[in-house]
């Protein structure tokens, strides 16, 4: 199987992107998440459904508003023009935040699950041992939440790889920035360069298959234990 | 009872004089093809003329897999010549326009530029269509590299899945320049703002645009009507004013 250099480098590209947005969303995802389990504010609900919008939202909903909020008329355009950053729109960290957005509960929601499983009673065990509340999440919850951290980071991982819609509609198609595999695969399929397409749909179609193949061989296991 | 049962009936009647069809439009088509079709439906009343804009490459795959278009008109005839060999076409592939290409821009005045004001520092995105597979972008890297711009600007250039997104790049603001096709460029909503520059045609080869009726729509009367009425002066009138050279016109 043979695969050209710009094939690879898509494939490096979409790697490099969920890598990120993967180490982004762990340490933006927590608090949501821990937030999301524990407290009793009424706002849960709230926070809650945003947390889920994108796994409703057409992703054409969303990149029309990023591509208008990133623009240098919209909000974010404005801030980032501000602060003398380059616009959005096209470049590898627009992604990264288009990707976040959409693939916030994908981390969230199983880390959520993670965190209520745990239950009140380990962190008053640990409260009453005169933990800090820091010290509590570090030592006792994190621990017990890591197969939730798992799933939550290969999903995270594997749903970022498969973005195409939001990825097409804000990304401008620039080789090695923003030019995806899912991308790629279009670009092969409307060129006619149906060989091509079929090797680079052939890797993705492996890869996710080996991902969740792990994912769910791997959890009957944490049960267990 | 009795008002149902006409109802039915009336329903029935209609449904037998009444034909849809559908068409598959390049994108650059949009706002003539609407035009078109809305005269074309009031000389014919009670027939369904439904249209899919999108980009020529894409609908030429889809009807090689048997898309529901009967009739396709592309923005590169290639594309129904490539249909009416496979034995896909219910008609020969004809041409209906040539297309001509603009640099236009929403914030800046584009009329006073040409393509050599591309290096302008101040301009850090230039949107065109995708080279790969839609022919309004072949045609602007032609025209790019004929000037011998290409390499300079290459890096800042943007790819539109199609002319209408690679439109809306720049509509938006996301790209300060983007390379259309005349006929967006003269939509009101577009021409409000900025203004174009008119891309020398020499600078690239003619963008000869074609249409086909499709096997499918072979045995509809309204598609060859529709077919037809590409040729009447209405159509053709609508098609001038959106910047389109019909063939066998002399310029």
């Amino acid at each position: 199987m043979q695969l050209n250099d710009s094939d690879i480098q898509a494939i490096w590209l979409t790697v490099r992107l969920a890598s990120v947005v993967t180490t982004i969303l762990l340490v933006v995802g927590t608090p949501i998440a821990w937030w999301l389990a524990r407290t009793r504010s009424r706002w849960k609900g709230p926070l809650g459904a945003t947390v889920a919008l994108p796994l409703v939202l057409p992703p054409s909903v969303l990149g029309f508003y990023l591509l208008l909020a990133m623009g240098p008329n919209g909000p974010v355009g404005k801030l980032t023009r501000a602060l003398g950053i380059e616009a959005l729109p096209f470049t590898f960290w627009g992604l990264v935040l288009a990707s976040v957005f959409y693939s916030l509960p994908f981390m969230v929601q199983p880390l959520q699950n993670a965190f209520e499983t745990i239950g009140d009673r380990p962190l008053e065990v640990a409260a009453t041992l005169r933990a800090s509340p820091l010290d509590t999440f570090f030592t006792v919850a994190l621990p017990m939440a890591l197969p939730g951290y798992f799933t939550a980071s290969i999903l995270t991982f594997a749903h970022t790889v498969g973005e195409f819609g939001v990825v097409l509609m804000i990304g401008g198609n620039i080789p090695g920035v923003t030019r995806v595999a899912s991308v790629q695969i279009y670009d092969h399929v409307e060129a006619l360069e149906y060989s091509q397409a079929h090797r680079l749909a052939a890797v993705m179609l492996i890869f996710s298959f080996l991902v969740l193949l792990i994912l769910y061989a791997w959890r009957p296991n944490s049960r267990k234990g | 009872m009795k008002l149902i049962f006409l109802a039915c009936l009336l329903l029935f009647a209609t449904m037998a004089h009444a034909e849809k069809i559908t068409i598959a439009a390049a994108a650059d088509l949009k706002f003539a093809m609407d035009e078109i079709v809305t005269g074309f439906k009031q000389s014919r009343p009670g027939n369904e003329v439904e249209v899919v804009y999108g980009s020529s490459g894409k609908f030429n795959t889809q009807i090689q897999q048997g898309a529901p278009y009967d009739l396709y008109f592309s923005a590169d005839i290639a594309y129904p010549l490539e249909l009416v060999k496979q034995g896909l076409a219910a008609s020969e592939a004809k041409p209906y326009a040539f297309g001509r290409i603009v640099l236009w821009s929403n914030s800046m005045d584009a009329t006073k530029m040409t393509l050599s004001s591309l290096t302008d520092p101040k301009i850090t995105r230039i949107a065109i269509a995708n080279p790969k597979h839609a022919p309004y972008g072949k045609r602007a890297e032609e025209a790019l590299l004929a000037c011998d711009q290409w390499d300079r600007v290459q890096s800042k250039l943007v790819f539109g899945e199609n002319i209408a997104h690679t439109a809306q790049f720049v509509q938006t603001g996301n790209a300060q320049v983007g390379i259309i096709a005349l006929s967006l460029a003269l939509n009101s909503e577009l021409a409000k703002k900025g203004g174009y520059y008119l891309i020398p045609e020499n600078l690239h080869k003619p963008l000869k645009q074609g249409f086909v009726i499709t096997k499918r729509g072979a045995d509809k009367l309204l598609a060859k009507q529709f077919a037809d009425y590409m040729g009447s002066k209405s159509a053709r009138r609508i098609m001038t004013k959106y910047g389109f050279v019909l063939p066998g016109e002399v310029k």
